[in-house]
């Protein structure tokens, strides 16, 4: 089990530098820098100095080192904007981020796997087809037309929430339910076909042939099995999350990662785009690894091996 | 004295429903007029149509017969666990001690589903949750239906697997079904269905999937556990052998009917449907120098479209005009000894 656990923390050392190397390449080497700030008309001697300034002009194989230690250390440069070191911006908006994602997560995940479960008991009745509906509506929805649509309904004519800002539950709420609804869609449909595929096998009819009630076969033997699948899914899920952070941060004027990104982008500041994309990838790889501990717990054929 | 205490707990704790059925007389399990269907996409399977049979007290019931004739569907209309849908029990009843079990509240079948009616099914490494260790899932029945602590629940758990003879109980108990060997995972499925002292064990092919040397075991420790507890044991099966070893009565099931029911020694030394015969000669035998096995031939018809009078008519060496049209009603051949055929008279002479 703790092998199991050191090998689960390597591999996502590994997949954390790899990530790093990905931005260090697509930073220095396929693109050019300081174009991006200085235009692309500004004049070659400046162009040279302002290489020199940055360290461009050295060796890709020093570039590269440097880079590396810098993010081990936790330093990912200045900002070009803010000239400003990228982490502690960065640093500074991940608990708004991070707010927002845990209510979007305790909002999602138990109603979806609520959802797929009542969907999975009675395949086909009427209740299944509108779960089926409302999923695919989740799926397929563009997330900052919702999150318009919620504002326009619910905060403009209803007046239930704020259209926009950072705070409590009347800020967090529209945000959320925005960013919620795709995890919805997919992790119930996902529930769904991974209760009934469990139904389906031997042991669930032994259970019954036990005497437990239709409740306990479904709740404690059909889930646990099928929280397998459904926890692989609820991990990319959790990268939707922070990616669609993007827009409905945007859109809500939420200041988290999202919104820092988003402004980053416009204002082509390479070094804070980096700087967030690393933050944001290390957390996905890390919710991915405790999903994958919380595996071991659930299927104990994997514990074993 | 924890242990007097549980056994003490084990006797004041009869649920209602056992109260209400002991004392009821009758048979211990009557199965009449069992019809169940299939409704698929693909038309309406006739899996079970108008099985009869009765078990009593410490008798051993072979159900007989080929895949698909209906006998594991027919066992789980009696426990009310056919998949519905698809499945519907149409017609029938089925009287547990007198009292009649379908059309009963759900809850009031669960407390009699595991307590007084156990089942063992053919894979037993497949029918235990691959999520709980194995002393779990005994437990969960005694503490379901016991209602007892987790900890009294372990220890019975315990006791229950060294009494089906798992070695090591106390250390096996916090194992996996994927640990254990196919034969040890049936010890594991038997101990679950014994924890609770049932009346009946159905049995649903309890040995097929298992080498014979442990086949052999298995089946020694059900006799054996029957001896000791009493109770009737339905053992469906389709291998001869073990009928002749533990049967006391015989079954023989062709497309979801009845073909014959008789003693062991009725069906072995006289049987009286054609199917039957057909049944035991195609067991080879070292007595009798013989070039190819007897089979019956044809295969099983298709239960969307059964025949019509006798399925078994197209299969049947003695059919002729009465048979494709008039479908057989079991006829007294002897003492408790029926048979479906409408020329029963010449297979016993012809046998």
């Amino acid at each position: 089990m703790t092998i199991f656990i050191i090998r689960r923390i390597l591999q996502a050392a590994v997949v954390t530098l790899i990530t790093l190397s990905v931005v260090f390449v697509v930073g220095r080497v396929v693109g050019d820098p300081v174009r991006i700030v200085i235009g692309i008309e500004a004049e070659e001697t400046r162009v040279q100095e302002v290489r020199d300034q940055l360290g461009l002009n050295d060796p890709l194989t020093v570039q590269y080192w440097r880079f590396m230690t810098g993010a081990l250390r936790g330093e990912m440069g200045t900002s070009f904007w803010t000239r400003t070191p990228t982490m502690p911006m960065v640093l500074e908006r991940l608990p708004a981020t991070i707010y927002l994602g845990v209510v979007t997560a305790l909002l999602a995940f138990p109603l979806a796997i609520l959802l797929g479960a009542t969907a999975a008991l009675k395949p086909h009745s009427w209740a299944d087809r509108l779960i089926n509906v409302t999923a695919l509506g989740g799926v397929s929805i563009v997330e900052f037309w919702l999150a318009l649509m919620l504002i326009l309904v619910v905060a403009v004519q209803l007046g239930w929430f704020k259209t926009s800002g950072y705070g409590g539950v009347e800020y967090v709420v529209l945000p959320a339910l925005t960013l919620a609804y795709k995890p919805i869609g997919r992790i119930s449909q996902m529930a769904r076909s991974a209760i009934i595929d469990e139904l389906r096998k031997p042991y669930i009819k032994a259970a019954r042939a036990k005497g437990l009630s239709e409740k306990q076969v479904v709740f404690t033997h059909a889930l646990k099995n099928a929280a397998i699948p459904i926890i692989t899914t609820t991990g990319d899920e959790v990268a939707t999350i922070l990616n669609g952070a993007m827009v409905v941060e945007t859109v809500f004027g939420w200041p988290g990662v999202g919104l820092l990104t988003i402004n980053a982008l416009s204002r082509r500041d390479l070094p804070l785009v980096e700087a967030t994309v690393f933050v944001v990838t290390g957390m996905i790889i890390m919710t991915n690894m405790l999903l994958d501990v919380a595996y071991t717990y659930l299927n104990p054929r994997i514990r074993f091996q | 004295m924890q242990r007097e205490e549980i056994v003490a707990m084990d006797e004041s704790n009869n649920t209602p429903s056992d109260q209400q059925i002991t004392g009821n007389g009758g048979h211990l399990l009557e199965v009449s007029d069992l019809h169940v269907e299939f409704r698929t996409s693909g038309g309406v399977v006739k899996a079970v149509n108008g099985v009869n049979y009765i078990l009593d007290e410490g008798e051993t019931l072979a159900i007989l017969g080929e895949s698909g004739s209906g006998k594991s569907v027919g066992v789980e209309a009696v426990m009310g666990i056919v998949e519905s849908p698809p499945g519907f029990v149409t017609a029938g009843s089925v009287k547990f001690r007198g009292t009649e079990l379908r059309g009963m509240e759900e809850d009031q079948l669960c407390k009699i589903r595991g307590h007084n009616i156990a089942m063992i099914f053919q894979e037993a490494q497949a029918t235990l949750d691959p999520g709980f260790t194995v002393g779990h899932q005994i437990s969960e029945m005694l503490r379901l239906h016991r209602g007892l602590s987790k900890e009294e629940a372990t220890k019975k758990s315990v006791e229950l697997m060294d009494r089906v003879q798992i070695p090591f109980a106390v250390e096996r108990a916090n194992d996996y079904p994927h640990q254990f060997s196919g034969g040890m995972c049936q010890r594991v499925m038997i101990a679950m269905a014994l924890a609770l002292d049932p009346d009946v064990l159905i049995a649903d092919e309890p040995t097929t999937a298992l080498d014979v040397t442990i086949q052999a075991q298995v089946m020694q420790l059900l006799s054996e556990l029957q001896t000791e507890t009493g109770m009737g044991i339905i053992l469906i099966t389709h291998d001869m052998s073990v009928i002749a070893d533990v049967a006391d009565r015989v079954v023989v099931m062709y497309a979801g009917r009845v073909v014959e029911t008789g003693s062991i020694h009725q069906i072995f030394d006289q049987p009286a449907h054609p199917y039957t015969v057909g049944l035991m000669n195609c067991v080879p035998r070292l007595d009798r120098k013989e070039d190819n096995l007897n089979i019956i031939p044809g295969s099983p018809p298709n239960p969307i479209n059964l025949p019509a009078g006798c399925a078994f008519h197209p299969r049947c060496s003695l059919a002729r005009e009465r048979c494709l049209s008039e479908t057989p009603v079991s006829a007294e051949v002897g003492p408790y000894h029926q048979s479906a055929c409408h020329f029963f008279e010449e297979v016993l002479v012809g046998h």
